[in-house]
């Protein structure tokens, strides 16, 4: 019966500690996946002090667990943020970014969420509480699997952090669908540079939907690092070397093999554009 | 420290009025706004934030309403459309583009649409069309193909001309309610607090099953009034929309033969079935072996599904003419190959929704439907009533094509009134919806077709196998219409071509647009331009070449002496064919990245009323002693305009405007048979007897008078005028006899289109008239993704006479929108895309600009020449799209939908082969 609307981080925990109410924010992945029958409690912390907005912190910027998709593309952020940008416009429609919340995303932990691979290229960290105290998690390793996240019965998301990146950061991020609108990846990949003088001196790729959960690509970073933006067109990218963390499935949006060669077509693409290199 | 539980009551502002609810727990802010406080304006499609049609205003920024807990409403500012038509000048000026345009056709998108749009109009008064793409993309139309939604939002300029008469491009007659959002829908209509129906399916494709103690298990569940079982049809187990081949029980007993066949269904209070759990109701299954496509069902050893259907075959279809193999033996090229196609959803964007109660001992269904006369005779059957004891009730549309022309909802409506002697309601879920109506059939075709060096077609041999599913619906229409369309409207005289219908355990495949015709024009039409490609001849030119004309026989021997416009479509194509070609040559020339573009060009046919039976129509209209003159209108508007088309028909022969009839729709109480809204003869049929109405409607008035001819009349104020030349006439109506209904003057004529019986090779009259379409296709395809980008289309359409241009631009766009989706994206797979983010229709952003050329080769049996439409539209756009994809990418593909991943792996075979 109870519908658990706390005002207050001290007063969450509180309930937690006595209860296991679902935790909803959006409720854009609470609805859709909600079993026929009775609903069980809830805790809406959409009212909660300091859980919306976007704001800049000492050490970076933090995304309140209540901010939505559209405070991201609404909030004025440095070009690191780009890729975050472009995937907050594509999550859902207008109207699910109106109501989606960037840690709903992650909580989620689907291998398509459209918010992972710009926040892991960004070296996003989840700010968990519970009436036993506060927790940093990294991003890599708060998804643990499918659907599964790092997060006690009593914990819950408060924010997501993201650091302040080196240098003149730039960011993209590029979703492929079948398509424009609506649309669940089958691929998307998030890159985010620094450039100096023509030369990658810093890049952090991120691809999505080709394995369980979302993955960082330490092969490519290095394969592109040191390298003139110039080049980036004609720069060989292999598999086995560079897509090591991959793994995708077939399925009906595409096949394993359709999946790998997109992707590294894709990173190839969201680094050029990052690098402000039209791809063509 | 205390937990604060919210007061169980929401208070809020809904359209500028403060008001309160008490949700459930789990309850959506879409249910609390439409079942508690009467905004029915609120339209459910997916209750997944997948189709938009929800869609309210939350403090000014747009919400799926079905995605929001009604609890987080607490103090909100919350507007849905009928209010911002109540007070907001930017919504009202919209609703007029709306109206301008046709771009409201159904209307069941139409609130989601213009509550987003009004909310992008708030901030940005002249947006672009990219602007007004990202703002409405969360909205799916599965009618108009966005682009008249995108003239008006951009307030592009509007076509409208002429007072109503047939010709005239006026706004739909019944526009203005769905801008208001006061049309009511299927699960519009019933009371809030009506028992609710939810239906027990089987979650296997073939499975035996038993039931525990179902009234024992009713007994105890709090709020549960009935369990509905096949032991509860009072009359047959059975239904089918032919009745030779009426197969499909309304409750499975015993066996279920697909994933998501009724077996039982449990009536209960809303709060009950708001509680009800599946998993809990007394069933126990036991799976069971089940073949899945038509290779499988037809081994020796597949499990059957139908006595008497040996091998799983329903029946077959055969047209044959002349000697195809002679043809092949003196043809200079012959090309051959095999298509694939899968199940097509219909999509519309209302799931199946209705209500039933007993009035005065009669049974009354309000459902959505395209016939409501043949959901009269199957309720009949299933409840063994007189069908005087039976009235169907035909509620707004939202969206049918075919699907709705088999009863779905009705029969557990009607079932659980009569067990429970009260109101019943039933909404079918996105995902009930999906499982278990009917789709279009996955088609497996062998093609061969041998030409001369000349061009000339020699030879034509097709064989197609249609997986028709669990249950044989439309499935023997679609075997027979394939082999007398399959040649496309062309001149062959060496043509043989069989089509098969073959069970499944899949859901039943019935009627969508085109009855089997656009699967079949995968393949001709792909080998039209491998034929045209090998004897080195342009591919328009080609199929000008060998398009039928007057007084040449079709494939079945039929000669029309009139009315052909096959080439007429074709050779209207030519200039943007040699534009867009050049285009495409001169941007692939310059193309140094992965992007090449290609243009095709496919043409279609299609046979307008039931192949070789009789189709009546029948139109009823009157004049009331005021002057009011009544049309009732039986011929089901599913948003492709019937009650406008055949309104402009009636008053273009009565000799007034369609604007100044009063519309009655098809109660079956007061309206007599107009037939069912399928195989595109509405506009045809219905309209002919519309005509035939209202001329012997006319002719009555002038013979009372003794006017002639060329009078002119009016009506009203209780009179007709009547200016006939030099001399005027009144006549007093409140002075004649009224009939039965009221009505001093009143006409009632039917129509029925001349057809003559095929023989057993196809040879014969199987229809009155064919409509021609001719449709040219431009993509950009990503070489390196496999991507396919639509760019533009020309589409140039026999009409005949095209009733109201608005109208005819709708149909062309809307269809194109469909088969785009059929070509690119869409195919359902059993329990895998049972929902709208897995099975994906195009959205605002996939449907380029459509260039409509609208082509008048009038008809002798057409009103004033009119012919039908709305298959016609997608036969030709998913060959048109993969002739365009083979120009650009060198590759041709034989299986659709073309996903990114296939068309990539056709490139790299390609490449590597």
């Amino acid at each position: 019966m109870p519908y658990l609307v706390p005002r207050d981080v001290e007063e969450a925990c509180s309930i937690l500690a006595r209860g296991s109410p679902r935790v909803i924010a959006g409720c854009t992945d609470f609805f859709p996946g909600l079993p026929a029958g009775a609903c069980g409690d809830v805790m809406d912390i959409t009212r909660l002090a300091g859980a919306r907005g976007v704001e800049e912190t000492a050490e970076g910027w933090r995304i309140g667990a209540a901010a939505t998709w559209t405070d991201i593309v609404q909030t004025p952020l440095p070009g690191c943020f780009d890729g975050l940008k472009q995937a907050a416009r594509q999550v859902g429609s207008r109207q699910i970014q109106n109501r989606a919340t960037v840690a709903g995303n992650l909580c989620n932990a689907s291998p398509a969420a459209d918010g992972v691979p710009p926040l892991l290229a960004l070296d996003a960290q989840v700010e968990v509480v519970s009436h036993r105290g506060v927790r940093l998690v990294a991003l890599r390793d708060f998804i643990t699997g499918v659907r599964q996240v790092d997060l006690a019965a009593d914990e819950f998301v408060l924010a997501v952090h993201v650091p302040r990146q080196a240098g003149e950061a730039r960011a993209a991020f590029l979703k492929l669908g079948s398509r424009t609108h609506l649309v669940i990846s089958i691929v998307m990949a998030a890159a985010v540079v620094t450039v100096e003088q023509g030369v990658i001196t810093r890049a952090a790729l991120a691809v999505g939907s080709c394995s369980p959960v979302a993955q960082r690509l330490p092969g490519l970073e290095a394969q592109f690092t040191g390298q003139r933006v110039s080049e980036l067109v004609d720069l060989p990218i292999d598999p086995e070397l560079h897509l090591a963390p991959l793994a995708p499935v077939s399925d009906v949006r595409g096949s394993a093999g359709y999946r790998l060669e997109a992707a590294a077509e894709l990173c190839r693409r969201a680094l050029l554009q990052a690098a402000g290199e039209d791809a063509r | 420290m205390k937990d604060q539980a919210v007061n169980p009551a929401v208070a809020f502002t809904l359209n500028g009025q403060a008001v309160r609810a008490v949700p459930r727990l789990g309850e959506r802010l879409s249910e609390m706004l439409r079942e508690r406080l009467g905004a029915r304006d609120v339209k459910t499609g997916c209750n997944a934030g997948d189709c938009g049609s929800c869609t309210v205003l939350v403090n000014g920024e747009t919400v799926c309403a079905c995605l929001m807990a009604a609890q987080q409403a607490e103090g909100q500012q919350v507007e849905t459309l009928a209010g911002l038509m109540a007070t907001d000048g930017v919504a009202q000026a919209l609703a007029e583009r709306f109206q301008d345009h046709g771009a409201a056709q159904c209307g069941i998108c139409t609130p989601g649409m213009m509550v987003s749009a009004v909310s992008l109009l708030r901030q940005n008064a002249s947006p672009g069309e990219d602007e007004i793409k990202e703002a409405l993309g969360g909205v799916l139309c599965r009618c108009t193909g966005y682009r008249k939604i995108l003239d008006a939002v951009m307030d592009a300029p509007a076509g409208l001309h002429g007072s109503g008469l047939a010709g005239d491009a006026i706004r739909r007659l019944d526009g203005a309610a769905k801008l208001r959002g006061t049309e009511l829908f299927g699960d519009d209509v019933a009371p809030p607090g009506t028992l609710e129906v939810r239906v027990i399916r089987s979650p296997f494709a073939h499975a035996r099953f038993a039931f525990g103690d179902l009234e024992g298990w009713c007994a105890c569940a709090e709020g549960i009034e009935a369990v509905l079982t096949a032991e509860d049809v009072p009359g047959e187990n059975r239904f089918g929309v032919i009745p030779d081949f009426a197969d499909q029980p309304v409750f499975a007993e015993g066996t279920a033969r697909f994933r998501g066949e009724a077996v039982a269904a449990v009536v209960g209070t809303p709060d009950a079935i708001a509680a009800f759990r599946p998993e809990d109701f007394p069933v126990a299954w036991q799976e069971l072996e089940s073949v899945a496509d038509v290779a499988a069902a037809q081994a020796a050893e597949a499990p059957q599904l139908h006595a008497g259907r040996e091998h799983n075959v329903m029946c077959r279809g055969f047209v044959a003419c002349g000697d195809p193999q002679a043809g092949f033996a003196q043809a200079d090229a012959v090309v051959e190959g095999r298509f694939s196609t899968g199940f097509v959803e219909h999509a519309y964007i209302e799931p199946e929704a209705g209500f039933a109660e007993i009035v005065k001992g009669r049974v009354e269904v309000h459902a959505c439907t395209q016939a409501p006369v043949m959901d009269l005779e199957a309720m009949e059957i299933i409840l063994g009533k007189d069908r005087k004891d039976i009235r169907i009730v035909p509620t707004g549309v939202g969206g049918g094509f075919g699907s709705k022309l088999d009863i779905s909802v009705q029969p557990y409506a009607a079932l659980a009134a009569l067990k429970t002697g009260r109101p019943a309601r039933i909404a079918y879920s996105r995902a009930e919806s999906m499982q278990s109506t009917t789709k279009r059939h996955p088609a497996e075709i062998r093609l061969k077709i041998g030409a001369a060096s000349d061009g000339r077609i020699s030879g034509f041999d097709f064989q197609g196998e249609f997986n028709t599913g669990a249950y044989a619906s439309w499935g023997p229409t679609v075997a027979n219409r394939v082999p007398v369309h399959a040649s496309g409207p062309y001149r062959i005289g060496d043509y043989r071509a069989e089509a098969m219908g073959i069970h499944t355990h899949c859901p039943p495949a019935g009627a969508f647009r085109g009855f089997g015709v656009p699967q079949s024009a995968i393949a001709q039409e792909q080998l039209f331009d491998e034929l045209a490609e090998k004897l080195g001849i342009d591919p328009l030119e080609f199929r000008i070449l060998n398009a039928l004309r007057d007084g040449e026989p079709t494939v079945c021997g039929q000669v029309f002496d009139q009315g052909v416009g096959a080439r007429a479509c074709l050779e209207a194509l030519r200039p943007s064919w040699a534009e867009e070609r050049a285009k495409a040559e001169a941007f692939n020339a310059r193309a140094d990245g992965p992007l090449r573009r290609g243009v095709g060009v496919a043409a279609g046919w299609y046979g307008c009323g039931n192949t070789s039976l009789p189709n009546p129509s029948t139109i009823k209209a009157g004049v009331r002693a005021d002057g009011t003159v009544v049309l009732h209108q039986g011929a089901a508007d599913i948003g492709q305009g019937a009650n406008t088309a055949i309104a402009q028909l009636f008053a273009s022969a009565l000799g007034i405007s369609a604007a100044d009839l009063q519309l009655l729709g098809g109660d079956t109480d007061i309206t007599p048979d107009a037939g069912k809204t399928s195989a595109s003869r509405q506009t045809f049929v219905s309209g002919n007897a519309a005509r035939l109405s209202g001329e012997a409607l006319r002719a009555q008035i002038l013979r009372h008078a003794n006017a002639s001819e060329a009078a002119v009349l009016g009506f009203g104020g209780g009179a007709i005028t009547i200016a006939d030349g030099a001399s005027d006439h009144v006549i007093e109506l409140g002075s004649l006899p009224a009939d039965g209904d009221g009505y001093v003057f009143a006409a009632e004529e039917t129509y029925d289109p001349p057809t003559k019986p095929l023989d057993e090779n196809g040879q014969g009259e199987p229809y009155a008239q064919f409509g021609y379409a001719a449709q040219l296709a431009v993509v950009e395809v990503d070489m390196a993704l496999g991507t396919v980008t639509p760019l533009h289309f020309v589409a140039a359409h026999d009409v005949g006479k095209a009733v109201n241009p608005m109208l005819v631009e709708g149909q062309v766009q809307g269809g194109i929108a469909q088969g785009l989706g059929m070509a690119l994206m869409e195919e359902y797979l059993p329990g895998r895309t049972e929902n709208l983010h897995d099975y994906l229709i195009p959205t605002i952003g996939d449907v380029p600009p459509v260039e409509t050329l609208i082509i008048e080769v009038p008809d002798a049996h057409g009103p004033y020449g009119a012919k039908g439409l709305g298959e016609h539209v997608l036969i030709p756009t998913a060959p048109a799209l993969l002739n365009a994809i083979t120009q650009a990418a060198g590759v041709r593909m034989r299986r659709v939908p073309v996903t990114p991943s296939r068309l990539r792996q056709a490139i790299k075979d390609k490449t590597n082969g």
